[in-house]
């Protein structure tokens, strides 16, 4: 058993750290929603204000008035919930048929899709943007949602969940005469239900934080999305401290809430797809 | 028969999406590469010309690359570590039996990882103000004059890479977390039998334990590190002086800003090279290290 002096001491080091490392961590989140509600101006003191003197909505007025917010949040949303739907689909059918179904050359097709992981995406932008452009879809969503439509981390993820379901249940539907999509839709897609959360969860968190390839894609300022669009405020309005934080709301708060109720799946996710299969 | 049918029709759509919008334009930025693509081959394709090696000479022969190439190992080599020591000290505190209200404290500490760069980077670029930042008020109430953070071409990097490690630490948190968990807990009850106190139960235990977490954890944050590019564009702008100009932002600028797409693929590439590089380094390190 410890000696007694030991008891205490550790405890108290261990939970103030944590403190401080929590308060380091949530500080410029809190202090972001609290200079969003300031006067203009307010927060260019010092030393910095911390709390609003007198909370107004005028940040958040002009820039859903003003500066477009409302059509940027608009083009945010429909293109990552446009990523979220398919994308969960098509790597659902690819990581199950990968787990489940044998076809030839299967193995040797996985193996090289993990191979192309270490290939940055940035490489195929240049590209891309001719093809698209040939295409006629720059300033689309679809073509901002290219990139994410299909993801081989994603196959990866439902592959490794769905090779615990078992054969028999597969093989008895089978006997049954079912069809293999009648399979996939009603025994599979069930099975997976909890991979398919995280699925989706990564896939709308990336579509909507994503920014290098919607800053090409999309030079059209109607169809910006929301960090493309502060982006370009944040160069305008570099003083304006006060609509900054605002737009930053906007930006951040949504998907830290769809955190917040579903971070039992984002955080389980995190760490199928970290250890290696 | 059936099932290798079926097998075949259910990759197909992921495949081809992955085929046509990544492969493909992979190949392409190759070959792209190797030509002189501008903003009038851009307008009509026939001003194309192929230049063989001449964007990759170029390139080496460029003082903005050799500086943007600079600025992103000076990103990595500070922030990786960084990033790691800060991720493993949190969750050794989190993983501690002593720690109260885990449930919050993870989820506090993850909060960073899932907000938009954008925007927090406009958070951090008022935190960091020269006038009226937060850090410079902390920084006065300790006696020491004003830095100007983004302003100065010393201090650009190192608050940026202040910022990376703030943002993602809570990533490698939770697999260092899972890391833990996992090694067995008679080898702490064998080290205590010895006296050992926590220390060298870390040094000897802990750290050997977690070498495979650690050489995962470490290639992937190197690879994101070296994807710098959202932070210095809204944060910086590249400056000042070209202190924060890394290599994806050299890419964007050269891309779309000039219109450049050739030699930009090059930019590109010479990246992809120096990941490669850098990834298998790391591993044969850790295999001679004996780590797998």
């Amino acid at each position: 058993m410890k000696p007694l002096r030991q008891r205490w001491m550790p405890a108290v080091l261990v939970n103030g750290a944590l403190l401080v490392v929590a308060a380091i961590a949530l500080a410029p989140i809190v202090w972001m929603m609290l200079v969003s509600f300031m006067q203009p101006g307010e927060a260019s003191h010092f030393p910095p204000p911390w709390w609003p003197e007198k909370p107004t909505l005028h940040n958040y007025g002009e820039l859903f008035l003003r500066a477009g917010m409302g059509r940027y949040f608009v083009n945010s949303l429909v293109i990552a919930t446009g990523v979220t739907l398919v994308s969960v689909l098509l790597n659902t059918l690819a990581g199950y048929a990968f787990a489940k179904l044998k076809f030839k050359g299967r193995e040797r097709t996985f193996r090289a899709l993990l191979a192309a992981l270490v290939i940055p995406a940035q490489v195929a932008m240049m590209p891309l943007f001719l093809l698209l452009k040939q295409m006629g879809l720059v300033n689309t969503y679809f073509g901002a949602m290219v990139t994410g439509l299909a993801s081989i981390f994603g196959i990866f993820l439902v592959r490794q969940y769905a090779r615990s379901l078992p054969d028999e249940l597969l093989e008895a539907a089978r006997i049954d005469g079912a069809g293999e999509v009648r399979i996939f839709f009603q025994i599979v897609l069930p099975a997976l239900r909890p991979i398919l959360v995280t699925l989706a969860i990564f896939a709308f968190l990336g579509a909507w934080n994503d920014f290098m390839w919607p800053l090409i894609v999309l030079g059209d300022q109607s169809m910006q999305t929301l960090p493309v669009a502060l982006a370009t405020l944040s160069r305008e309005h570099v003083q304006d401290n006060e609509l900054m934080m605002a737009g930053a709301v906007v930006t951040v708060i949504p998907v830290l809430l769809l955190f917040l109720v579903l971070q039992r799946y984002y955080l389980q996710g995190l760490l199928v797809g970290s250890v290696k299969g | 028969m059936r099932a290798s049918l079926a097998g075949w029709a259910f990759v197909a759509p992921a495949l081809s999406v992955i085929l046509l919008f990544f492969a493909l334009p992979v190949l392409a930025a190759f070959a792209l590469s190797v030509t002189d693509f501008d903003i009038y081959a851009l307008a009509d394709p026939r001003n194309l010309r192929f230049v063989g090696l001449d964007n990759y000479i170029g390139l080496l022969t460029n003082p903005l690359f050799w500086k943007a190439l600079g600025n992103t190992l000076y990103f990595v080599v500070v922030g990786v570590p960084l990033s790691i020591a800060a991720s493993l000290t949190a969750a050794l505190l989190l993983h501690s039996k002593l720690a109260r209200f885990k449930p919050f404290f993870r989820t506090a500490l993850f909060a960073p990882v899932v907000t938009t760069v954008v925007a927090v980077a406009v958070i951090w670029r008022y935190l960091f103000h020269t006038r009226y930042g937060v850090m410079n008020w902390l920084l006065s109430l300790a006696g020491i004059a004003p830095i100007d953070w983004l302003g100065d071409p010393h201090w650009s990097m190192p608050t940026i890479i202040l910022f990376a490690v703030w943002k993602n630490f809570g990533y490698n948190m939770i697999i260092f977390i899972a890391g833990l968990q996992a090694i067995p807990e008679d080898l702490y009850e064998a080290a205590r039998i010895e006296g050992a106190s926590w220390w060298p139960q870390l040094r000897h235990v802990t750290l050997p334990m977690l070498g495979p977490v650690m050489l995962l954890v470490s290639i992937l944050t190197m690879a994101g590190y070296f994807q710098l590019f959202a932070e210095p564009y809204v944060m910086t702008l590249g400056g000042p002086l070209q202190s924060t100009v890394s290599v994806l932002y050299m890419m964007y600028e050269e891309g779309f800003k000039w219109w450049n797409l050739g030699n930009a693929s090059a930019v590109a590439f010479m990246l992809f090279l120096l990941m490669t590089a850098t990834t298998s380094g790391l591993l044969w390190f850790a295999r001679r290290k004996g780590v797998e």
